[in-house]
């Protein structure tokens, strides 16, 4: 019995020291960066542009990336996840299909930048561009948002599903009215994964976005998105000057990815309410 | 008002509401119904008793044809709706929207209460709001909930207890103006009150509808059923008037289960 009960305390004891250096680490990083930057860090730091010592450009880029990355490729990895999971039933086909599927999510995101330059600059004739880091980025996230949807199909209750087909709807009404609402959460965090992973990447942006210093007008210009800036920034870094730039900008970066998780979550509380959803 | 009163006078002439006949269902090679016939006039209450996996779920979701969602089920047989096959030309959201079904677990979609009433009518393609709150709140009446969710229609279904929730399921498939309703042990999660209220409720709606009412308390089945079905291993072993059943059984193996010698 005493031992028992000494286990289940040493258990407890584990897994809250783990948590707490979770906390921990992420604390100190935060800290670490935004004191880091103090000194290179302010509002007009952000907001001028790049002739001024600012990093505007940067960030109009990376939201840019983000924004068009993320739309074009919710909408088709919602809709393979949609069909993988209501549709196609299991037949050989589909199984390859996610063989294929789960494949991609392990290719190392060089190979898509490669893969991009060729395609989308050269072949496509977009040239180094927003549009085509766009591209080739949703791509690459595609598969992370197929799976993640997928699970979150798949969690939905059959008895939701029953309960709409038993007052007469059709299949895709109940998908769409039913299931697609119920796995909310579970996509937005598909999408917020996917964001994150977009705003991470370095080589294949580099490779299909370009470097250009200007804020891009159009999606269909050259830009630098705040991850190659910062990397270019502690490369060349000498002096401490230099590095409380790259902080500046590496604590930027943690805004905006924040920024965006916090309206995403906004948008899908918001949504929620006006289904009567309780939260 | 109720359009089924209309079909009810119209279809007068068919002397069963709903007629099974010959009704073989197989899950791949398991035969899980044999043979059964089955008839249910109109306005009224059919109970189904019998052991667990005896086949009551199967047959009552044959009725409204839910059992197409599983691939390896086949059924043959003729199952006959004012006199129309339901597997034959009808069209199966048709069907579903003439025969609802409440479930045993309470399913209340992740919506309010007033949208989770309104949901079958909007896909039927009503948009018209001021049709749409009479419909609610004459489901909602019917379904004996009205006075209880009338100030919180915006609020979410989920914050409902459980007999509430399983009110609001009978609403919402009172809502497309059934003249069927199928009932798989509607009070099996609820505590006696709740179940109190819902064979109440079961009482009323006969006057507008048939139900079917699957159930494994036997003085549910006593209480609520016109009539009463005897399942065993897939087979109908007697069906016949409530107290009938109940009191003097013509199969031994009736007298045996209601006795509770076993199952
Ligand atoms: N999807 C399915 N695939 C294969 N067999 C099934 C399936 N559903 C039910 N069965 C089988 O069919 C038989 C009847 O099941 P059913 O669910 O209709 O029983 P029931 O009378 O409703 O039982 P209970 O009282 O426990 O709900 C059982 O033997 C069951 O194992
Ligand atoms: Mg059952």
């Amino acid at each position: 019995m005493k031992k028992r009960v000494f286990l289940d305390g040493l258990l407890y004891g584990i897994m809250a020291l783990s948590l707490c250096g979770v906390i921990a680490v992420l604390g100190y990083i935060l800290v670490y960066i935004f004191r880091q930057a103090a000194g290179s860090l302010s509002f007009g730091f952000i907001f001028r542009s790049a002739r001024e010592g600012g990093i505007l450009p940067m960030v109009v880029t990376t939201l840019y990336v983000v924004v068009v990355s993320i739309a074009i490729s919710l909408p088709v990895g919602i809709g393979t996840a949609v069909f993988l999971t209501e549709y196609s039933g299991n037949s050989s086909l589909v199984r390859i299909l996610r063989v294929a599927i789960e494949t991609l999510a392990g290719i190392p995101s060089i190979i898509y930048g490669l893969f991009g330059l060729l395609m989308f600059c050269r072949f496509l004739g977009f040239g180094q561009s927003i549009i085509a880091g766009a591209f080739t980025l949703s791509i690459m996230i595609l598969p992370v948002i197929i799976r993640t949807t997928e699970e979150a199909l798949k969690s939905v209750p059959v008895s939701f599903r029953e309960g709409s087909l038993s007052l007469g709807t059709t299949k895709s009404q109940t998908i769409f009215h039913v299931v697609l609402p119920s796995a909310l959460g579970g996509i937005v965090t598909s999408a917020i994964l996917a964001i994150g992973r977009v705003v991470g990447e370095s080589a294949p942006v580099l490779l299909t976005v370009g470097l250009s210093r200007n804020i891009p007008r159009t999606v269909f210009e050259s830009g630098r998105t705040l991850t190659i800036h910062l990397y270019y920034l502690t490369n060349e870094a000498v002096n401490p000057d230099d590095f409380g730039i790259a902080f500046a900008t590496a604590g930027t970066l943690v805004m905006v990815v924040v920024a965006i998780n916090t309206l995403t979550k906004i948008l899908t509380r918001k949504f929620k309410n006006s289904q009567g959803d309780a939260s | 008002m109720n359009p089924n009163g209309q079909n009810a006078e119209t279809r007068d002439g068919c002397a069963a509401k709903l007629d099974v006949c010959g009704l073989d269902l197989y899950y791949a090679d398991f035969q899980a119904l044999k043979n059964i016939d089955f008839r249910l006039a109109r306005h009224e209450v059919a109970a189904l008793i019998g052991p667990s996996g005896c086949g009551k779920s199967t047959f009552i979701r044959v009725l409204n044809r839910m059992n197409d969602l599983i691939p390896s089920c086949r059924v043959s047989g003729k199952v006959m709706l004012d006199g129309e096959d339901i597997y034959g030309a009808m069209d199966v959201t048709e069907l579903r929207s003439r025969v609802g079904m409440v479930f045993q677990k309470p399913n209340p979609f992740a919506m309010s209460v007033f949208d989770n009433v309104a949901y079958g009518k909007r896909m039927r393609g009503l948009r018209d709001k001021r049709q749409l709150a009479e419909v609610v709140e004459v489901s909602l009446t019917k379904a004996a909930l009205w006075d209880e969710v009338k100030d919180r229609l915006k609020k979410s279904a989920l914050s409902l207890s459980g007999g509430q929730q399983q009110r609001l399921c009978i609403a919402r498939s009172i809502a497309m103006q059934p003249e069927i309703i199928l009932m798989d042990e509607p009070t099996s999660a609820l505590d006696p009150i709740a179940t109190g209220r819902i064979e109440e409720l079961i009482g009323e709606l006969k006057k507008d509808y048939s139900i079917i009412i699957v159930t494994h308390a036997m003085h549910q089945a006593s209480r609520v059923s016109d009539r009463t079905a005897f399942f065993l291993l897939g087979e109908l072993i007697e069906f016949g008037d409530t107290r009938e059943v109940f009191t003097n059984p013509v199969d031994k193996r009736t007298e045996d289960y209601i006795s509770g010698r076993f199952g």
